[in-house]
């Protein structure tokens, strides 16, 4: 085992790149991706036939696939063919539009909000149907009890599952480094080409998954217990199942 | 006339339906060789000797805490060194060339089988408890036991949970294009770079990704409609 080159600051300063671009995809795709799943949640329920039908094929379709290739689509595909189109070159969302980053937020944030739709879903048709009649009797409006009574209990009853899809998000950040962004992945790829060192740099940010993973963890585990109205045994589980989580296709 | 570099699309239908034939090979060993490590791991931290059960435990955590993509790379380098350094150390000369397919199936069944450990595992937890030791009242030996008693009431318990592993297992053969194994995906990346139609070979494979899980979903729901027979309520 050698690890002598992290002492090279050259090395380091990629690391802390790539650690810093792995939390800020974590950070966007998810407060962004459980904004879109709520938005596809609500759509699944209420909407009219044809919206339904329409979330639903989404939603199939990018749990049916894999990320990677999701990856590769908007990346490739969609990016290429935004770049043939006369203006888009001088239009202020160029900047963004040209990153390879911007495409890893894009197929995070949707592929969370696909999978995390079909949670929150599932919470908000076991929120008794009683506490939503008591109010509408009082007299709200549809917004005002899916803000104030419908939303709130669905996300307190599938806080944990969501916990999980955020670690997951964070396990499937390593894929954004063959499309080229600068991740802990990637770093260590370079330090791992020109130090022809095999698994020192993979080891290390393995370490670092890990130390993250439970960090998220805990960091989680306190909104949990936090989170209005939640009972405490409802959230007192083991470490290692808070770490580990469980995997959903 | 030809004209060099201008390959038709339609050129690369054929490989790449081999490739999905390939990812299902790969798939389908990795599923099976997974499952019987989730079997053995299940045994494992289910048995009374602790060495045993903590070395399942190590495994299934370390494996579900570190992101799949960097597994793989890590395994694809590692595990063809250590095969090596093993064959070494029985005297075996010169080193062996593992294939790609074995790589790949090998990579993906070791991760597959940490989450089937947990699946398994959860699934034979929850028979009841009188229904074995009932069998051993019958003097039934510990392979009729299994076979009669703990395989019929286990599988209704673990089936949604195999069929999740296998659907996410289907996703993640993409990842070994990712170290240069000629699937799928790895055939989609070469046909979209070679006739510069990116849009539509990502779009083609993604579909054949979703036709392999839809298929497979509606074989696991009549599969699971055949083991919960005789179950009320279903």
């Amino acid at each position: 085992m050698d690890f002598t080159w992290l002492t090279n600051t050259f090395y380091l300063g990629y690391l802390w790149e790539g650690f810093v671009n792995t939390m800020l995809l974590v950070a966007i795709s998810g407060s962004l991706g459980l904004a879109l799943a709520v938005l596809l949640a609500l759509g699944r329920i209420a909407g009219k036939r044809p919206l339904q039908l329409l979330i639903r094929g989404f939603t199939t379709t990018i749990r049916g696939t894999p990320l990677l290739v999701q990856l590769f689509f908007f990346y490739d595909g969609v990016g290429r063919v935004l770049t043939q189109f006369p203006g888009v070159r001088d239009t202020f969302m160029w900047p963004v539009l040209r990153e390879a980053f911007f495409y890893g937020a894009l197929a995070f944030t949707i592929s969370v909000g696909a999978y995390a739709s079909e949670v929150i879903r599932g919470a908000m048709l076991s929120v008794p149907s009683g506490e939503l009649e008591a109010a509408r009797a009082f007299g709200m409006s549809r917004f005002k009890i899916i803000w104030r009574i419908w939303l709130p209990h669905a996300i307190q009853i599938c806080l944990p599952t969501l916990t999980g899809e955020l670690i997951l998000l964070l396990k499937s950040v390593p894929l954004v480094s063959t499309i080229a962004v600068m991740d802990l992945l990637k770093a260590a790829n370079i330090v791992r080409d020109e130090t022809f060192l095999v698994y020192e740099p993979l080891l290390l940010i393995a370490g670092i998954y890990i130390a993250l993973t439970l960090i998220l963890t805990f960091g989680m585990r306190i909104v949990e217990h936090n989170f209005p109205g939640v009972r405490p045994a409802a959230s007192r589980r083991g470490v290692l199942a808070l770490l580990t989580g469980t995997r959903r296709a | 006339m030809q004209s060099y570099g201008q390959e038709g699309v339609l050129d690369w239908a054929g490989p790449l339906l081999q490739g999905a034939l390939v990812t299902l090979e790969i798939g389908l060993s990795a599923y099976v060789i997974g499952l019987l490590l989730g079997l053995v791991g299940a045994t494992a931290k289910l048995s009374g000797w602790r060495p045993l059960r903590a070395t399942a435990t190590a495994y299934t955590t370390l494996v579900r805490a570190i992101p799949e993509l960097l597994l793989i790379i890590l395994l694809y380098y590692a595990g063809t060194q250590a095969l090596n350094a093993l064959l070494h150390e029985f005297g075996v000369k010169g080193s062996v060339e593992i294939s790609g397919f074995v790589a790949a199936v090998g990579v993906l069944a070791f991760v597959q089988g940490a989450y089937m450990t947990e699946v398994i595992r959860g699934a034979i937890v929850a028979i009841p408890r009188g229904h074995i030791e009932a069998a051993d009242a019958y003097g039934m030996s510990r392979p009729l036991r299994f076979r009669r008693i703990v395989l019929p009431e286990m599988l209704p318990n673990a089936l949604p949970g195999l069929n999740n592993l296998w659907l996410i297992l289907v996703k993640d053969t993409a990842l070994v294009s990712v170290v240069g194994f000629q699937e799928l995906f790895f055939t989609a990346q070469q046909a979209a770079a070679s006739t510069r139609s990116y849009f539509v070979f990502y779009t083609a494979a993604g579909a054949l990704y979703l036709l392999m899980t839809l298929a497979s979903n509606a074989l696991f729901t009549r599969a699971e409609r055949h083991v919960r027979r005789g179950q009320p309520g279903t």
